[in-house]
């Protein structure tokens, strides 16, 4: 009853590309039937999200442990709230991050958690870049 | 099953089957000669009334599957077609759908009674554990059942409920795996929650034999929980007890069909009218009224893990039941503590159910802890405690004696418990009602609906209209994609002639193909088309809205709703209000404010709508006066076209609406008499019994 041949080879590492993905917007995929987010941030959100003082955080993490050295640009999270599971919308919020619609969570510029009941940051997903402008998660 | 009978068959024919397989032996010993304490009240017929619901959802189920389809991208739909286009469909779907509902209020107020009467008690305590391991079959079996319509509470119901093992440490993870069959609840989790759900309930079946055998080997108890001594002390179980149950069978089912016909929806979710979406999960998840006690304890414990072994500890805690309350008295009758300790325990239950429903937020939680503890307690210290604190009463030396010693006051007996029967259903089921998209939206204001209470049909005119307005407004960016040209001249609906349902779809241009030349092509529609949808794709439909998709409208009307609220939960289930759905619908389109009031902001884009959850709706104003013009001279106003296009929305949602009401009228008609019949025939088979 583990998962057949055809549903594993779907589950294989997607590549993603970037350069349709302009500053400032992002793009959903889904990897493995979990929706994952892709942003472009802009240097106002990179900003932000190295600025602030980890000691404020409900979960302290710096933004660096966030995305790929050298990469500051591209954040990638899974899109799954870490309090019950609903999606939360990208560009909305406070916090020049994610909103979650459900019970008001709000993340900001790098997925972490920043007000709400949320407990965790949201996922990063396991991914490498395999050039500049193209990424594989998985 | 009590050893072996004396029955001596007549026929010659049957003398000579009974040789070579005793079976008509068996059955005359074990439901028929079989005897049965005299005093049994009717909380016993239970049993009964569970083996009828088994029945009942085994031969739906089998005649369901033969209709739907397990597939991710189809469920859905199979099931709505089921409901649209098979004969008797609705009310197969509905007797299945809410008999799971019924099976276990049943259950629940089986349990309720061996737990007061002690019927776990020595010799009993293997008869009470197969009870349980049936129990958590059919929570299993329900649960699963539960994730086949693929609505969107089935499959964040599944997300979640899966979820629970992944607390598991070591294991969790492929163990979750292994349910899902991928790696997250998508098409293979359908599949094999068919094939289980198929199965499981023949499993139950087979332990309901098990459990009936280990009945009839111990003897039934009894409220005055004295073993039966001498042949006074039981009556033959044929014709008395089977006459008996027939009549709390047949009350019974007017409990079930007051569901099945007029509230079929008051026990789900709207939400699983939406199809299952894994990119949007629903604000609130709530399981099933009947997990919800569960689900509450679930969620008071802080630690994931905990939290889901304490869950299954509610459950199992229950085999152990004979040997935490070793008090000698069974029946709580004699018992004075144990009894106010009993209904206090069922209290924290329904508690605990409220609660399961409620966001877990401030006061819930803390009140679901509260009450989580009282649940544990009641089994780990108050029932073991009072096995050696209490003085029970004197019990009567026989059944017989304890027959004689209340011959009156009989009468009021009936009514109390078809009384209580009302109230606890009311009460029980009433959990149901979960905390819906209220957050930051008015109340909808309650309409005049033609189509509310027992009676209620759809007005024609009204539907007629409602099309047009569907037709020249809502269709611009909404589909109606389960509703064909030919429901236009079913019984029921908008009343037109077949012919006009033709000529009406003739005006619409439908794509067919490919033809011999491998290329789509249009053509006019046919009666047998569905109404073609705006948008080619979700995505498509996304992209031409700001993002919003437009919902499709068939089901609409039951995919929106709003919380009641307690205690109205409760009037609803007596007046039949099933309306939150047309209301909510007609206040979005009548909700729009060119003034936004002060202190909430509305995005780029999107629009202040009072009664829409948040406010800000991405969809514009759709109707304004005079937009729409009516033959038949009915004023072009807002409030009109709102009121006329809901109620054909209604009826896009519930087409057999009429049928199933004109229908539960003659079941209703029929069951009372029945039940009466059963009442005065119980009462004569009785009368020299008491």
């Amino acid at each position: 009853m583990n998962p057949d041949a055809a549903t594993i080879a779907a589950g294989a590492p997607i590549e993603v590309d970037l350069t349709p993905i302009a500053e400032g917007q992002d793009i959903k995929v889904f990897w493995r039937g979990k929706p994952i987010y892709i942003s472009h941030r802009t240097k106002k959100q990179i900003e932000e999200a190295q600025n602030v003082q980890l000691s404020s955080l409900p979960d302290p993490q710096p933004d660096s442990a966030r995305v790929k050295a050298g990469h500051d640009q591209w954040l990638v999270v899974i899109g799954i709230c870490t309090h019950l599971g609903c999606i939360p919308i990208a560009h909305e919020g406070n916090y020049d991050g994610f909103f979650c619609p459900c019970h008001g969570s709000q993340y900001d510029s790098s997925g972490r958690i920043r007000q709400g009941p949320a407990p965790a940051n949201l996922a990063v997903p396991p991914y490498t870049f395999v050039s500049d402008t193209k990424i594989q998660i998985g | 099953m009590s050893g072996p009978s004396d029955y001596q068959p007549s026929n010659p024919a049957l003398k000579w089957i009974e040789r070579r397989l005793p079976i008509f032996g068996l059955v005359h010993s074990s439901f028929v000669a079989y005897p049965t304490p005299r005093n049994l009240n009717y909380w016993w017929t239970f049993g009964a009334i569970l083996s009828m619901m088994l029945a009942l959802q085994i031969l739906t189920g089998v005649i369901l599957a033969m209709h739907y389809t397990p597939h991710a991208d189809l469920a859905f739909k199979s099931v709505e077609l089921i409901v649209r286009d098979v004969n008797y469909g609705w009310l197969l779907r509905n007797m299945h759908a809410c008999g799971a509902s019924m099976f276990f209020f049943a259950v629940y107020i089986h349990m309720f009674r061996g737990l007061y009467y002690g019927s776990y008690k020595e010799p009993r305590e293997v008869l009470w554990i197969l009870g349980v391991i049936i129990y958590l079959l059919m929570m299993a079996t329900g649960f699963m059942g539960y994730v086949l319509p693929w609505g969107q509470m089935s499959f964040w119901g599944a997300t979640v409920i899966t979820n629970l093992f992944s607390a598991i440490p070591y294991f969790g993870e492929s163990i979750v795996t292994l349910l899902w069959g991928g790696y997250s609840v998508g098409n293979p989790t359908l599949n094999r929650f068919f094939s289980l759900h198929y199965l499981l309930p023949f499993v139950i079946a087979g332990v309901v034999v098990l459990h009936v055998w280990a009945l009839h080997v111990a003897g039934q108890n009894n409220p005055a929980g004295v073993e039966a001594k001498t042949e006074k002390d039981t009556v033959p179980f044929t014709p008395y007890a089977t006459i008996k149950d027939m009549f709390g069978v047949s009350c019974f089912l007017l409990f079930f069909s007051w569901f099945i016909f007029y509230m079929p929806n008051y026990l789900g979710d709207a939400d699983n009218y939406i199809p299952a979406n894994p990119g949007v999960t629903p604000a609130h998840i709530v399981p099933e009224w009947y997990y919800l006690p569960f689900y509450a304890i679930l969620r008071s414990i802080p630690n994931k893990l905990a939290g889901v072994v304490a869950m299954f500890s509610a459950i199992i805690i229950l085999c152990f039941l004979p040997w935490l309350d070793s008090a000698r008295t069974r029946s709580s009758k004699y018992r004075p503590l144990a009894k106010q300790f009993f209904w206090i325990f069922v209290v924290v239950c329904i508690g605990l159910g409220y609660l399961g429903s409620q966001p877990p937020e401030g006061i819930y939680v803390v009140a679901g802890r509260i009450l989580t503890v009282c649940y544990f307690a009641y089994f780990l210290i108050v029932l073991p405690l009072l096995s050696y604190i209490e003085t029970p009463r004197p019990v009567p030396n026989s059944i017989a004696d304890d027959v004689l010693a209340k011959s009156k006051g009989k009468a009021a007996t009936v009514a109390s418990i078809m009384l209580a029967l009302v109230v606890a259903g009311g009460v029980l089921l009433g959990g149901a009602q979960s905390a819906k998209a209220e957050e930051g939206g008015d109340k909808p204001p309650a309409q005049k609906w033609s189509f509310s209470g027992p009676f209620g049909t759809y007005d024609r005119g009204s539907l007629q209209r409602g099309l047009k307005v569907y037709k020249e407004v809502c269709a611009a960016c909404h589909g109606l994609s389960y509703v064909a040209f030919r429901n236009l001249a079913d019984p029921g609906g908008p009343g037109y002639s077949a012919a006009q349902a033709s000529a009406f779809a003739s005006d619409y241009k439908i794509k067919d193909g490919p033809n011999d030349q491998g290329e789509m092509f249009e053509r006019p529609g046919r009666a047998a088309d569905y109404f073609p949808s705006p948008f080619p794709n979700e995505q498509a439909a996304r992209a031409a809205n700001g993002g919003a998709a437009p919902p499709d409208l068939s089901l609409i009307a039951k995919a929106r709703s709003y919380k009641r609220g307690f205690p109205m939960f409760l009037v609803d289930f007596f007046s039949q209000y099933q309306e939150q759905g047309p209301d909510y619908v007609d206040a979005i389109l009548q909700g729009f404010e060119e003034k936004v009031p002060a202190g909430i902001t509305i995005p780029e884009g999107s629009y202040y709508n009072k009664y829409f959850p948040g406010h800000a709706i991405k969809m514009p104003k759709p109707l304004s006066d005079g937009q729409v013009t009516f033959d038949d001279g009915s004023p072009a106003t807002v409030a009109q076209y709102a009121h006329d296009v809901t109620t054909f929305l209604m009826w896009a949602a519930e087409p057999h609406m009429e049928a199933r009401k004109r229908l539960g009228l003659q079941v209703f008609a029929f069951l009372i008499i029945f039940a009466g019949l059963m009442y005065f025939t119980k009462k004569k088979v009785w009368a020299d019994a008491h």
